[in-house]
């Protein structure tokens, strides 16, 4: 883990964004692109987006304690994620698809090619979406996922974290993500979270303890906001933003 | 005017398939009967810097309608809305790194003053081992006006090569082929956006 190239290409913000070479993450090595991303300026192309349409067309289903249709409840600490997605300018983003997916309590994903030996559990199945409110509000009901062990080196293990797919209002504002938990100590042994450059921009995956969003004698809350990059109103106008 | 930091990204993993490409969420067909323009397959491969295929990545695109309007509410026109068309497409990687669509092949879209771009679809892949998403454009190589596409002419001449797809030629139905080489000798020009 010391002895590590980080590539010199990343696309966007510097202080926010991984390279796409992080070699202590195995995977990146012979799928991150060498040559130098090409400067483009935005366009009607990339100021509008699939975001809106898709979330008129996709049903919600936000509860992945009971999503697997058994009848039968998920094993494990029951927890309700919320929290806003923003834009840049705090403007919430409201209508926008969320997909997620994560771990069983065990650590174990319903995955032909995870065969570790941790348990599944029949009644659940780890996914789960939702439509952000008019106030950019979205809100999952779910179990907290355990740490997950992974062959990257040796005694290599995933700390518990849930992956999140954020539309937004534009192709300029897709992101893929993953939301952590507090206090892991897993974080700092993780290169995939440590491939995000800075201190404050990996802080920002990690969720917060939120006592006013636990429920009582049903579930531990957390609060995690997204910021996407915002999409402005006429390419215009975006173009000058961006000088 | 300050702006709140942006999330991170991170990469989808390798176990996302499940929930972004369930059978309701993957969109290989992009048309209904009634949506107007011509019928075209999309087809390609995923390849990192061995040439060896990407079995577990996900390719999404956007792109306008047969008359160069988008469905959002960002492009006012004056190409009229095809309520059939939403322009969104998802499709998985097969073993064999494939991945395909099957859509109609959009019109020009503004640029700036009267200046319109060539016709193009928005390609966006994600995959294990990519830490951001790759974001990247399809141009279609029997199109004239590639040669005045203010994003075309962004990419350096040796590489514009790798965004334009080339035509096969079937009895049917009309094939573009568009490889996206993550890494090495033809490496496709991807974006900072």
């Amino acid at each position: 883990m010391n002895q590590i190239t980080i590539g010199d290409i990343v696309r966007g913000d510097r202080e926010v964004f991984p390279p796409y070479l992080y070699e202590a993450y195995q995977s990146t090595r012979r799928r991150a692109p060498m040559l130098p991303l090409i400067e483009v300026p935005l366009t009607l192309s990339e100021l509008t987006g699939p975001g809106p349409a898709i979330s008129a067309i996709t049903f919600e289903d936000s509860d992945l304690t009971r999503n697997a249709g058994t009848g039968g409840e998920a094993i494990g600490q029951r927890i309700i994620v919320t929290g806003r997605v923003l834009d840049d300018r705090s403007r919430p983003v409201p209508n926008t698809l969320l997909e997620i997916w994560q771990a069983n309590a065990a650590g174990r994903y319903l995955h032909k090619r995870d065969q570790w030996p941790g348990p599944l559990d029949p009644n659940f199945l780890g996914m789960g979406r939702c439509l952000t409110n008019a106030e950019g509000i979205y809100r999952f009901l779910t179990i907290r996922p355990g740490a997950y062990p992974w062959k990257n080196h040796p005694n290599a293990w995933r700390p518990a974290h849930i992956h999140f797919s954020v539309f937004g209002p534009a192709m300029l504002s897709r992101l893929v993500t993953q939301m952590y938990f507090p206090d892991d100590p897993l974080h700092m042994l993780d290169p995939i979270m440590n491939a995000v450059p800075t201190a404050a921009a990996r802080k920002r995956l990690i969720a917060v303890y939120d006592h006013s969003v636990t429920e009582p004698e049903w579930a531990l809350g957390y609060r995690w906001d997204i910021v996407v990059r915002g999409a402005s109103e006429t390419p215009f106008e975006a173009q000058e933003d961006e000088q | 005017m300050s702006r709140l930091p942006l999330t991170s990204s991170q990469t989808v993993g390798p176990f996302f398939a499940p929930t972004l490409l369930r059978e309701d969420a993957v969109r290989h067909v992009l048309t209904q009967p009634d949506t107007i323009g011509e019928r075209i397959r999309v087809e390609g491969h995923v390849l990192d810097g061995d040439g060896l295929p990407v079995p577990d990545a996900m390719v999404e695109i956007w792109q306008a309608n047969a008359g160069g309007r988008y469905n959002h509410s960002a492009d006012q026109g004056p190409a009229e809305v095809d309520l059939t068309f939403v322009g969104f497409g998802r499709s998985g990687t097969t073993e064999d790194g494939s991945y395909w669509f099957e859509t109609i092949k959009p019109g020009r879209v503004p640029f700036t003053g009267e200046r319109a771009q060539a016709p193009h679809i928005c390609v966006a892949i994600f995959a294990r081992g990519l830490l951001n998403h790759l974001i990247t454009r399809l141009y279609f190589e029997d199109e004239q006006s590639n040669a005045e596409d203010p994003i075309l002419q962004c990419i350096p001449a040796e590489r514009r090569a790798t965004v334009i797809a080339r035509r096969k030629t079937h009895e049917e139905l009309i094939v573009y082929c568009f490889d996206i080489i993550l890494q090495g000798a033809g490496e496709t020009a991807f974006f900072n956006l």
